[in-house]
């Protein structure tokens, strides 16, 4: 009995001391996190203050009614911004799934010459860091007039994205086996409707997890959007914290108040697309 | 009404032919097993029937019509998968009444049809679940009821047991055999399992590195193979098939031991000749023990040591050694025995089997 009890109590001791470390390893993770989203709400000398100030001392939302409040109030043009952030990742995300889903399909499923070399191209190709292709993608698109566009970044972007979603998705139709979608033709499907009734559904949660990688790398995307655009028709809300950077000063409150508006819809899509990604679908589907 | 009839069909993968021009009909109702082992083009056959592989040369008829170039669901077959293939976020339900959605059927017709298979199969409890949560038989069950479900003309398995543990392969073994019996469609039946061969099909088809080496009813092939590798490969344990060359009415084995030709071969054959001698284990018995009579003219005794014995309950199988190699026996009503007895054994002459060494092909009149 005595045996008994002592084992419960140092089992539950350990497990209160487990839930206090993985709370602190998560507070460590994400302090910056926090740390961005206290600045946005106390002024600037609580946020420049040495030794830092943990504790707020004074708790104001004045940011982000300023930044909503206008140009020439303190304010910047977030909704133009907002808007084209979001015109630009959304329809640069889904046209680069859509290519990643043909290019991962053709890759998982067929045979054909230079497969390989193909692939690890697409793959060289991520070894090359954007801000390098910055300058020449400028006079390109100098040239074709389409610095700050909505079309230039979505261009840029599907480029940018393409090489992994692809990459991502070829691994995941790689998980579906092809007996399904030859049963599926068996049963009646063209190779279309096969791979829109089963292999589609199966390889979902990672369509749906490339989708988020795709669309958070445009969301945030910083180096190639301050260098192709220009003004409010397409600069994007990664471009638009310069807007708190002044000659002399920098509006850090402000920054980070934009910083908080832009992490928000990340977060919630994340969280919507989250249950998705949720694997194990394909379990049971062959063998005993 | 469903003949499937393969003239001259050939696959090849670029250079390499897989399958030989084989010929094979199927008649209607008819339950014909492929086998053989594995990569002899046995499921490249059934895929290529199934229109999951394109074919290289030759024809394919299912009922009157030649189906070379039509895509699968244009043929009317439904297959059983090796792995089940059942679609995991579908519910039984769902995967049982897939064909009949994607054909658009209406709901009614559906339900009834699913009911019909699945009151066939016994898997009304099962409906609601998905494959993940069915035990290996219960997918395997699902998997036929999905077949069943399209009324084909033609049922094609790729060796649907090969993944089920032996009790519950015997088990759904019996559970095919009733299956065609109600269901009456012409089979085509891939396995690598001699056993599931002999005990289902109407007819086997033995092959063999891309070629047929012998189509006949269980019995044809058990009794009289046409060719060595059929006589090795069916029959369990295999056949003893040990190399000799003819001389003055005896065959004479590597390490000079003899038995007498058998009358029935010396037509065939002449002093010289390089030939496989074949018996049985049920041909080759401890006297007193053996599964015929043994008071036939032909019956030759030799006294054997023992080398090694395996009892399976009812029977035992006794090595014994002849002419320096291990020759498998099969004792019934089985007395103990251990190895390096001496015992008298039977060869059953009149059952032997003699092949040619060149060609491998049987040397019977």
């Amino acid at each position: 009995m005595e045996a008994n009890a002592s084992a419960r109590l140092k089992r539950r001791v350990a497990t209160v001391a487990h839930r206090v470390g993985l709370f602190l390893a998560m507070l460590f993770i994400c302090l910056p996190g926090i740390w961005i989203v206290l600045s946005s709400l106390r002024p600037t000398v609580e946020i420049l203050a040495k030794p830092p100030v943990w504790i707020p001392q004074q708790v104001s939302l004045d940011a982000y009614v300023a930044m909503f409040s206008g140009v020439g109030k303190g304010g910047i043009p977030v909704v133009d911004y907002f808007r084209n952030s979001l015109i630009i990742s959304v329809t640069s995300t889904v046209i680069a799934i859509a290519i990643g889903m043909a290019g991962g399909y053709a890759f998982a499923r067929y045979r054909f010459r230079g497969k390989s070399a193909m692939f690890l191209g697409l793959m060289l190709t991520r070894t090359v860091p954007g801000i390098a292709l910055s300058l020449p993608l400028f006079f390109v698109y100098a040239r074709l007039d389409i610095i700050d566009t909505h079309f230039g970044l979505i261009l840029a972007y599907v480029a940018l994205n393409v090489p992994f979603t692809i990459w991502l998705i070829d691994g995941f139709f790689r998980q579906v086996p092809k007996d399904l979608a030859e049963a599926a033709q068996i049963d009646g499907c063209t190779r279309w409707q096969a791979f829109w009734q089963v292999e589609f559904p199966l390889a979902g949660p990672g369509i749906a997890s490339a989708g988020i990688f795709a669309f958070l790398t445009s969301w945030n995307e910083f180096a190639l959007a301050s260098q192709l655009t220009r003004s409010i028709n397409s600069k994007t809300l990664p471009v638009g914290l310069l807007d708190y950077t002044a000659e002399f000063t920098i509006d850090w409150r402000g920054m980070c108040a934009l910083a908080v508006v832009m992490i928000i819809p990340a977060l919630i899509l994340t969280f919507i697309v989250q249950k998705h990604l949720v694997g194990g679908l394909t379990s049971g589907a062959v063998k005993g | 009404m469903a003949i499937v009839s393969l003239k001259k069909l050939t696959k090849r993968y670029g250079n390499m032919e897989i399958v030989h021009g084989i010929d094979l009909d199927v008649s209607d109702r008819e339950f014909i097993a492929l086998v053989g082992p594995s990569g002899c083009g046995k499921s490249t056959t059934l895929r290529m029937i199934a229109g999951l592989e394109d074919i290289s040369g030759g024809t394919i008829e299912i009922g009157d019509r030649i189906v070379n170039d039509l895509p699968p669901r244009s043929r009317n077959i439904s297959m059983v998968f090796q792995s089940y293939a059942l679609y995991p976020h579908m519910t039984v339900r769902e995967n049982l009444g897939f064909s009949l959605k994607i054909a658009g059927a209406p709901k009614e017709e559906m339900d009834r049809r699913v009911a019909e298979a699945s009151a066939i199969l016994g898997l009304d409890a099962l409906l609601e679940r998905r494959p993940s949560q069915l035990s290996g038989g219960q997918r395997q069950r699902v998997a036929m009821g999905r077949a069943i479900v399209r009324d084909p003309d033609v049922f094609l398995f790729d060796e649907p047991l090969s993944n089920l543990d032996a009790k519950l392969r015997t088990q759904m073994r019996t559970e095919i055999k009733k299956l065609h019996a109600k269901v009456k469609s012409t089979v085509i039946y891939v396995t690598h399992d001699q056993i599931e061969a002999m005990t289902l099909a109407d007819r086997i088809v033995i092959m063999r590195d891309g070629y047929i080496e012998q189509v006949g009813t269980p019995d044809e092939v058990f009794q009289r193979p046409a060719t060595r590798f059929v006589a090795g490969f069916i029959g369990s344990p295999p056949m003893n098939l040990h190399e000799a060359t003819v001389a003055d009415g005896n065959v004479v084995f590597a390490g000079g031991q003899s038995l007498p030709l058998p009358g029935r071969f010396k037509a065939n054959v002449s002093a010289g000749d390089k030939v496989v001698f074949g018996l049985r284990p049920d041909d080759l018995y401890p006297v007193g023990h053996g599964l015929h009579s043994g008071d036939a003219a032909d019956v030759h005794e030799i006294e054997l040591p023992v080398t090694v014995t395996e009892p399976l309950g009812n029977e035992t199988l006794v090595f014994a050694e002849f002419d320096r190699r291990d020759w498998v026996s099969r004792m019934l009503n089985p007395k103990p025995l251990k190895a390096g007895d001496r015992v008298a054994m039977h060869f059953d002459l009149s059952r032997a089997h003699l092949f040619s060494a060149e060609t491998g092909k049987s040397l019977r009149v």
